[in-house]
């Protein structure tokens, strides 16, 4: 593989070929990468001419790239934002000093697991979407999908580039494992719950755009106010790739919402049964979508108090969202934070000490930036002049992690007795049924410009082309 | 859309609120601040959008291109887009328009004789991309370099030089100001500007937005050899409408001593630059602090005149009086046959009052033998009013020559040889 010119091959702004034992590493790294995509990537997609946004810089005018071409062929890269000389930690107890351009040997073991755990998200949705190609809606949406995918690929790039550069023998077998596990997989399944999940259908899709790319979107966030300078520039970067996968979700969750008011509209009635025989997406079954994804989600935040949390920002390897934006002291040894327990049977807040609900912090932005959108999809349905409205369930409902696991709550928030619990569920979360039914929808539709029954069209095509362009060529 | 708009008007940009998905991308981007939020909306702010489309490409939604033509006065405010929960339609411009260009001399001479005030002023103007003028460099200016440093990481310029450059007893209190860079880069080119973070933050808590300024001096340094530049800033005290304003950022460079360090992002500009190739003449047209592009590409021609290859100078320069005049004393030692300088001065008692567009009609056949030469390139810097006068000034010339104007100001927009820069 000697002969493989990596300054080409791999765009890179790190001067990769300056530092052989690296590009060797990574040499060694890419054909294993290559041979997963061929594996667990898009299935029976490498043949495809798809109509990529591919990074070649970090500059506004050089990472959206326009161009049709086959995905075992992308040019995954390395890039970061540009450093800044002058950067200082700005919050922990290291608050005032330099960042760091190496990793300080006693966060070595925290910064490597921070970034294994994102990392290994970026593989793992690509398998859970690996058979959606199969049934996409249109050329529009199988061509937006495919973009996510190979970005997250990227994104796989960007923590292996930094276990590779930073963590030595350590960080390349990580950076093996990453590779090695594999979503849903009962023996070596992927690190976080909600990774193991299946992508079982485009509503699925979606949602899981909408709201666990949002996560990610958070967790990015955190992670580009970091102290140690690299993981900050690369997810800084990340982030600008990441607004794209929520648009997809946001946007795909609304066109199937504006679908289904144009068909109640037009038969005038609001009986789920008439509006599934239709062939569209009745409204409630949307929101038992909506809340199991958006519970799933909030869990991958972690413990609503974590002594890990508290160590990560004290060290200032992870921050809060947007903490230069915070106008606090940014140590918080002394700040309180409310947090939800369960009481005689009643949820309860207690105020605890805000470094160790950091956890909390993030989820609770993470929800006041979901609820936005769901806010916007909902003005569809007023457009329409439809009652019917979305929400999203109360923070305890459906969780799996921290304090409020196994509680039976209901979506507004109500605690309920375990038999509570099974008499209603199939009201608030998607039902087997409810799965059949939308997997039945689920037809691929090739004809360039064309889209299923059940989604609208969208307003507008791909980097201003039409929306009946040719976005992927099957050959 | 490639026909000229009339200076009144403008392209407005705009963020459709239905698509966007408020990821903060297009803030993150934009190299000048122009963009910002409220809870529910991104919002482009047109007093300090210069158009220079950054944003577009990153943008994952399509959202952020939109443009709407609206009358300068009539722009949609900051505080109207945020509550907005769907685009408005294509507002129709009113008949008058064209009528009114040509009819609101008069609006104009006032404008202009105040002498370039307000570089920046309450209302922040800041250099509006302008369609009168061309949207390319001339075919033989260098490749510039822009957006190096953004408001996330500006570049630290030292203070080495502030001086008052008008005359002690006149109102109009200009600057001319020398940053050093030391060994930080920051290649420039005559025309480009720069934009200023000064310290502090706005009523509302927020940081104040970057202010941009052109250059004064050419490339190869303030001092030729060194890696500093210099800007001319005047001090405002008084907004368009001439009620007291204190400039946040202009009385910030005036009042820094030396040795001070200022944050400074750019360079900006690819376009409002000056040809490269032997024998191409310059027709600079200006008011005020307008005068700092000019400077700096005379300063380029100055230094190169042992080469014998320079085309001609002809400067337009106006001011209230000739005190008020920055540069003045320079300017004057110039000598004749490197520079055919024109001063039109708008309150000088000893004579009627004069603006630019004045003399550029007396100097009629001159101009005309310039605008027919395809080696001239014209530039135009100074308030936003100016730019009317002067194309209705150069229209005359042309039109009674009995040439056609709209050919020729067409040509001369497509290959780059006419250029505004009004704030």
């Amino acid at each position: 593989m000697s002969g493989i010119n990596y300054g080409e091959k791999i765009p890179n702004n790190v001067n990769l070929s300056s530092d052989r034992a690296l590009q060797r590493a990574l040499e060694h790294w890419q054909p294993n990468y290559l041979q997963w995509w061929q594996d667990m990537g898009p299935d029976g997609s490498h043949g495809f001419d798809v109509y990529l946004r591919t990074a070649v810089s970090v500059e506004p005018d050089g990472w959206a790239h326009f161009d049709h071409v086959k995905m075992p062929d992308y040019r995954w890269g390395i890039f970061l934002a540009p450093q800044d000389g002058q950067r200082k930690i700005h919050f922990g107890e290291n608050l005032g000093r330099d960042v760091w351009q190496d990793v300080p040997g006693e966060h070595r073991a925290n910064l490597r697991r921070i970034i294994v755990t994102q990392g290994d998200t970026e593989p793992a949705s690509i398998e859970q979407q690996r058979h959606l190609g199969m049934t996409a809606p249109s050329q529009y949406d199988l061509r937006n999908l495919f973009q996510i995918n190979v970005e997250e690929g990227r994104h796989l790039w960007a923590m292996v580039y930094l276990l590779h550069r930073y963590f030595g023998r350590d960080g390349r077998e990580e950076a093996d494992a990453l590779l090695q596990r594999s979503s849903g997989d009962a023996d070596n399944p992927r690190i976080l719950g909600a990774f193991n999940e299946k992508t079982p259908d485009w509503l699925a899709f979606y949602m899981f755009t909408y709201f666990t790319d949002r996560d990610g979107k958070f967790q990015l966030c955190a992670l580009a106010e970091s102290g140690f300078d690299p993981l900050a520039r690369t997810t800084k970067f990340m982030l600008t790739e990441e607004a794209h996968h929520m648009f997809v979700g946001e946007s795909g969750v609304s066109r199937i919402i504006q679908r289904t008011c144009e068909v109640m509209r037009e038969l005038k009635t609001d009986d789920p049964a008439t509006i599934r025989a239709a062939g569209v997406i009745d409204l409630p079954t949307i929101q038992r979508y909506l809340n199991f994804h958006y519970s799933v989600t909030i869990d991958l935040f972690g413990a609503d108090q974590s002594s890990n949390a508290a160590i990560f920002y004290s060290a200032g390897l992870k921050g809060r969202y947007e903490e230069g934006k915070r106008t606090d002291d940014h140590q918080l040894k002394n700040d309180t934070y409310r947090v939800l327990t369960v009481d005689g049977g009643k949820l309860r807040e207690t105020e605890v000490p805000m470094l160790n609900a950091l956890n909390e912090v993030l989820r609770d932005d993470f929800i006041k930036d979901s609820m936005a959108g769901v806010g916007r999809w909902n003005k569809v349905i007023e457009k329409s002049g439809l009652p019917f409205r979305l929400s999203v369930p109360h923070k305890a409902f459906n969780r799996q992690i921290g304090t409020l696991a196994g509680i039976r709550v209901a979506p507004d928030g109500e605690v309920l007795s375990e038999a509570q619990w099974q008499a209603n569920q199939h009201k608030w979360l998607p039902t087997p049924e409810d799965r059949a039914f939308v997997a039945s929808l689920m037809g691929r539709v090739v004809e360039t410009g064309k889209f299923a029954n059940w989604i609208a069209p969208p307003v507008m095509g791909v980097n201003r082309q039409a929306v009946n362009f040719e976005y992927v060529r099957f050959n | 859309m490639n026909a000229p708009l009339p200076p009144e008007v403008l392209k407005q940009h705009l963020i459709d609120p239905e698509i966007c998905i408020r990821c903060n991308t297009c803030e993150e981007t934009c190299p000048i601040d122009a963009i910002t939020h409220d809870g529910t909306n991104y919002v482009v702010d047109p007093a300090i959008c210069n158009g220079c489309m950054a944003c577009v490409p990153p943008c994952p939604t399509g959202s952020i291109d939109n443009w709407r033509l609206v009358l300068k006065t009539e722009a949609y405010s900051v505080e109207e887009q945020f509550g907005w929960d769907e685009l408005p339609g294509e507002k129709a411009l009113p008949d008058t328009v064209s009528a009114n260009a040509a009819s609101n001399g008069e609006e104009i001479a006032s404008v202009v004789s105040e002498g370039g005030e307000g570089v920046d002023s309450a209302s922040a103007p800041t250099p509006v991309f302008s369609p009168s003028g061309a949207t390319i460099p001339p075919w033989s200016a260098a490749h510039p370099y822009v957006n190096l440093y953004g408001h996330k990481t500006p570049a630290v310029a030292t203070v080495v030089g502030n001086y008052r450059v008008t005359d002690e007893d006149t109102d109009s209190d200009i600057h001319h100001i020398v940053l050093d860079f030391g060994n930080v880069p920051f290649p420039v080119l005559e025309g480009q500007s720069i934009g200023i973070l000064p310290p502090g933050t706005d009523a509302q808590g927020r940081p104040h937005h970057a202010r941009q300024y052109s250059l004064a001096s050419p490339r190869d340094g303030e001092r030729a050899g060194y890696n500093n530049l210099s800007l001319t800033v005047k001090r405002v005290t008084e907004d368009h409408q001439g009620q007291p304003a204190r400039g946040v950022c202009s009385n910030y460079l005036c009042d820094l001593a030396r040795n001070d360090t200022v944050q400074v992002i750019g360079p900006f500009g690819n376009t409002f630059l000056m040809p490269n190739h032997a024998h191409a003449n310059l027709m600079m047209i200006c008011t005020g602090t307008g005068s700092a592009p000019m400077r700096a590409m005379t300063e380029r021609y100055r230094r190169r005149i042992a080469r014998g290859t320079n085309g001609r100078l002809m400067l337009f320069f106006g001011a209230r009086t000739q005190r008020e005049l920055p540069y003045f004393g320079p300017l004057m030692k110039l000598p004749r046959d490197f520079i055919d300088i024109n001063l039109a001065l708008s309150r000088d008692a000893a004579q009627p009052r004069r603006y630019v567009q004045d003399l550029i009609r007396e100097r009629a056949a001159d101009v005309l033998t310039l605008l027919q030469d395809t080696n001239t390139c014209i530039y135009v810097c100074g308030l936003k009013g100016m730019e009317t006068g002067v194309l209705d000034a150069l229209r005359d010339v042309v039109v009674q020559s009995g040439e056609d104007w709209t050919i020729l100001h067409d040509v001369l927009r497509r290959e780059g040889r006419l250029h505004f820069e009004t704030y």
